[in-house]
């Protein structure tokens, strides 16, 4: 039999990555079909009408920064969390032992990310367009599809940096929680910020996911014109996505910190049988 | 040939000796077991030659490689059965050798090696599903799966009942009998005499005696002879000297027992007398173990 190619070892990554993602329910749940209960909820408590001094229906102006919560949920929290546990478990000081390339694994793990971001963002985007009106322009398609790119190039190394970072896998929730919520209300993701206070503003600005939010939603609005590409916004985000990958890369460790005592030690007084 | 030549091998955590100059030699095809209390530095020296530690001093070939820079190709050639290992739990049996399997380029089929550890009828059950003691013949399989020349076992039953160590080694003879290099650790003494072809004691980061199960610590060179005293003698008319008694049972050492045993017996049979639970015995591997090993 052949050596695997290393384009190879990565895909079998991605698509095992895949499988396993679908098959946790919870973390399933909370990437794609929450989101989308947001939206259902949003559109139902404000009405899908025009949202005043916005020119835009309520539904056109969530769907975006809801799709782009999704797309963050799926890479930064799902990698965060996933990669903790994996190193708590054991499984990636097994991974170590093996021949596959520590690089081409993250790989496959961050693939997969980004390609359940990529479904979260489209079926939500889908849902909106279908059920809520939104209008698509085939002129900022583009301009979105790059959005997205960096936008989860941005947010998967923060979620490799939060778990290198976090000492066990109970904390890579915490972490990610309690960065993600507060910074996507400063953000206006969960309501439109209409004149916010400066302090608001400047501190929204200072994180990557208003800038995402923002550059993806005026893809759809359509009260501008132009291919909306914003530059500004997308060379701040690949600022934070080094920044992010360097760190991680420093700080990543393959098995739990020694002497912690929340290791998760697996029962070992069963018979082999 | 030698699959594992170590020479000088020393890891120090902070203040801590974890290995304290260690050398092995390890031939092609064999069995061979790391003895010692926990603590001792079996993990440390096996984790280094796994290539999961860097050594601080020493010389380290194993197949040829360092282990902290063989990389790919090192990786190839070895099965690693972690001590605490664990899947992705969400995968089937079948799934979890397919893609660990996948990244070898010998891999045999997961088919083949479900067999070998014994758990076909979990082949496409959850690995969540699966218990204790199928998760750690799944762990076994793992090791397997990349056709390894040297498989490392980190204390394969340890947490075990006296009874599921017994079905354990079922397993893990199977595999010696593959004829692939071992190395195994384990702190069970018995574990050790019943699957390997040579051990190595180690204590305090030190390998502190070395040989075949039979030959250990001395243990070849001399002799216990037990028997229980006759009714109506007393120990000083015995003809042998440096006798234990315990109770009406008399114990000495010797280093000729082919003598002994003919004095003590010539002298019972003018006597009249039986030895009664008569026996000759080799210093158990027990006793070497607790001297070798004896906290000082």
């Amino acid at each position: 039999m052949a050596r695997p190619t290393l384009a190879q070892l990565v895909y079998h990554q991605f698509r095992y990555q895949n499988k396993v993602f679908w098959r946790t329910p919870i973390a399933a749940f909370f990437t794609i079909v929450f989101p989308l209960m947001l939206l259902v909820l949003f559109t139902a408590i404000f009405g899908n009408d025009m949202i005043e001094g916005l020119g835009v229906t309520t539904a056109q102006f969530f769907t975006p920064g809801l799709a782009v919560f999704a797309a963050v949920s799926a890479t930064f929290t799902n990698l965060a969390i996933g990669t903790a546990i994996a190193r708590d478990t054991g499984i990636l000081k097994r991974v170590r032992g093996t021949p596959i390339p520590p690089w081409a694994y993250i790989a496959g793990r961050v693939a997969s990310a980004v390609y359940l971001a990529f479904i979260a963002i489209t079926l939500m985007m889908a849902v909106g367009i279908f059920f809520y009106g939104v209008e698509l322009f085939p002129r900022t398609i583009p301009s979105a599809l790059l959005t997205f790119l960096v936008g989860v190039s941005c947010f998967a190394s923060l979620g490799m940096l939060v778990a290198a970072i976090s000492p066990n896998g109970d904390a890579a929730p915490a972490i990610t929680n309690a960065t993600l919520l507060p910074i996507a209300f400063i953000s206006g993701i969960f309501f439109p910020l209409d004149d916010p206070p400066a302090w608001m503003e400047i501190t929204g600005n200072l994180f990557p996911l208003k800038p995402f939010a923002d550059a993806f939603r005026d893809a759809f609005d359509p009260t501008l014109t132009g291919m909306q590409f914003h530059w500004t916004q997308l060379g701040f985000m690949v600022l934070w996505a080094l920044v992010a990958a360097l760190l991680a890369i420093r700080f990543f460790r393959w098995e739990p910190r020694t002497g912690s005592s929340e290791r998760r030690r697996r029962p070992r007084s069963t018979p082999i049988d | 040939m030698a699959a594992i030549e170590v020479k000088g091998l020393t890891k120090r955590y902070g203040d801590l000796s974890a290995v304290g100059g260690v050398d092995l030699m390890i031939e092609s095809g064999e069995v061979f077991a790391l003895l010692g209390p926990n603590g001792a530095g079996k993990t440390t020296t096996v984790e280094i030659l796994e290539g999961h530690r860097e050594a601080d001093g020493g010389t380290i070939s194993v197949l040829g490689f360092d282990p902290a820079t063989g990389g790919r190709e090192y990786r190839e050639r070895i099965g690693i059965v972690l001590q605490e290992g664990a899947v992705e739990r969400e995968l089937t049996v079948r799934e979890a050798l397919t893609i660990y399997g996948g990244m070898y380029p010998k891999r045999l089929p997961a088919d083949d090696v479900i067999a070998m550890v014994g758990i076909e009828e979990k082949s496409d059950a959850r690995i969540k599903s699966l218990s204790g003691g199928q998760q750690r013949r799944l762990e076994l399989a793992l090791g397997l799966v990349g056709d390894p020349d040297l498989i490392f076992l980190d204390e394969p039953t340890t947490g075990f009942d006296p009874s599921a160590r017994r079905q354990a080694w079922g397993v893990l003879e199977n595999l010696t009998a593959l004829g692939k290099t071992i190395v195994l650790t384990t702190h069970y003494m018995d574990e050790a005499r019943h699957l390997a072809d040579r051990i190595a004691v180690i204590d305090h980061g030190r390998i502190v005696a070395e040989g075949t199960p039979e030959t250990l610590g001395g243990r070849d060179g001399g002799a216990v002879i037990r028997f229980s005293l006759p009714a109506g003698s007393t120990p000083a008319e015995l003809p042998i000297p440096g006798a234990r008694v315990n109770g009406r049972l008399i114990e000495f050492e010797t280093e000729s027992p082919t003598r002994a045993l003919h004095d003590l017996t010539s002298w019972a049979v003018q006597r009249g007398l039986e030895l009664e639970e008569l026996a000759v015995d080799r210093p158990s591997l027990e006793d070497v173990y607790l001297e070798l090993t004896r906290a000082d």
